[in-house]
């Protein structure tokens, strides 16, 4: 059994035949080769396969690359290149919030959403936003230092 | 890990969905958000034959204000409760629940119905369903039936649905506005499931207690309604001392088991502690919210 879908990933439009059980994750890693977002446990603890649908962070391991028809998917790779990095990639660079880089999707696509949905007064705040996420190199303390500063950019912007 | 190979069906209405269930002869499962089904298939624990789909029914997906009650469309996600503000003025205590519901991204997904059928005896939302005396309306080949929370629950991971049954809406009941109330959890972690859990509210009539209402979780198979605490809570004087003696008979009136977490010991002092705790902060809003 295998179904058509049609997608939109990073503001480009895909359309596929997919089988139901393939997971969203292996939907994007292999059948699109968008191999930014990473898949840790499979089984929705680690974060690492955290992007955004309609703009909402979600465990692309934990959906049905089915469900995705006439979704919207923003992946790591949607947020900026190289030379354009956005504001949040931005920080995690100046604030060396990566170590060996596993985590720092996932890390990346759940900041997208914390910036949007909480004020993030205080790095509790931000630590328990980012609950959700592991970092095996443990280099949580730069991260937050990370998000600490876009949000801090985020407000001065703001009027 | 993968899931095992499975039929999928998304239905636009509850019928069809009911029909689906039917034809698969208990092979099939229902699919709201996913959140917990999803890893039990990644894992294959569960293999149905066929997935259905409810996502794609209109109409379940509600917040709803009434006289005495909110009621809950089933699909409705719970980021949807975390951020709604008739929630948080009518249902507080399911406000001060919500962000203790795992992790953003799985809020972003999961939803009431799912998390009601799952049954978890760890689990934010069926404790607040027997907590707030819900009553879950659920749809089946037969027709329609009302369950109260209480009798909904039967076991860990087990609810009373027949097999051929879905969860469409939840009626919540109000505490009345001059009722004081509070939420505590300790969990492991963040976003981790309850070592215990309990939520109180209490009403006062001059300086004693004219009705409380106590509910606990992560202390047995299912959450659980402390009657025996309600009643030694009536009556009695509203003052912070009366913290102790409640604490006493909350953890009296549970009998949690050994778990590769931490000890039953552990968990009855947990309970208790968490007690004393919630009855002062339901004390002093109440307090301070008398009519």
């Amino acid at each position: 059994m295998k179904m058509d879908i049609a997608v939109t990933v990073n503001g480009r439009k895909y359309q596929e035949s997919v089988e139901p059980r393939l997971l969203l994750s292996d939907f994007l890693r292999e059948t699109l080769g968008l191999t930014g977002t990473h898949v840790g446990c499979e089984h929705g603890i680690c974060g690492a396969c955290t992007i955004l649908i309609n703009g909402d962070s979600v465990r692309s391991c934990l959906t049905l690359a089915v469900r995705a028809n006439g979704a919207n998917i923003t992946t790591v790779e949607g947020l900026g290149t190289p030379d354009a990095l956005n504001l949040l990639q931005h920080q995690f660079r100046d604030k060396h919030g990566l170590q060996c880089g596993f985590c720092t999707p996932g890390m990346l696509m759940t900041g997208m959403d914390l910036l949007k949905k909480y004020p993030l007064a205080s790095d509790a705040e931000i630590r328990e936003g980012l609950s959700g996420n592991l970092c095996r190199c443990t280099g949580y303390q730069n991260i937050v230092a990370a998000i600490r500063a876009a949000v801090d950019l985020q407000n001065g912007s703001a009027p | 890990m993968k899931p095992a190979a499975f039929d999928y069906v998304a239905p636009c209405d509850l019928k069809s969905a009911i029909d689906a269930l039917a034809a698969a002869g208990g092979d099939g499962k229902v699919m709201a958000g996913g959140q917990s089904l999803m890893p039990l298939l990644n894992f294959r624990m569960a293999r149905p034959s066929l997935i259905v789909d409810l996502m794609h029914i209109p109409g379940l997906c509600f917040i709803e204000s009434r006289e005495n009650a909110v009621v809950i469309g089933a699909l409705t996600r719970h980021a949807d409760l975390e951020f709604s503000d008739l929630i948080a003025a009518r249902l507080p205590v399911m406000a001060a629940a919500m962000p203790h519901v795992a992790h953003l991204a799985i809020r972003n997904r999961g939803t009431i119905g799912g998390s009601l059928s799952h049954a978890d005896p760890a689990a934010e939302l069926p404790m607040l369903a027997v907590f707030y005396g819900a009553t879950i309306r659920v749809e089946g080949p037969a027709g329609r039936r009302e369950i109260p929370a209480e009798e909904f629950f039967v076991s860990a991971l087990g609810n009373c649905l027949e097999s051929e049954e879905i969860v469409f809406e939840i009626d919540f009941p109000v505490l009345t506005t001059h009722t004081g109330w509070a939420f505590e959890e300790v969990a492991r972690r963040f976003g981790d499931f309850a070592l215990g859990c309990i939520a109180v509210s209490l009403e006062l009539t001059d300086d004693s207690i004219s009705d409380a209402r106590v509910a606990v979780m992560g202390v047995a198979d299912t959450p659980l309604r402390l009657q025996e605490a309600e009643e030694a809570l009536r009556g009695a004087r509203s003052v912070p001392e009366t913290a102790m003696k409640f604490a006493e008979v909350v953890r009296a009136s549970v009998s949690p088991a050994d778990d590769i977490h931490v000890s039953a010991d552990y968990r009855r002092n947990l309970i208790g502690a968490l007690a004393e705790r919630a009855f002062k902060t339901a004390l002093a809003r109440a307090a301070g919210a008398k009519p």
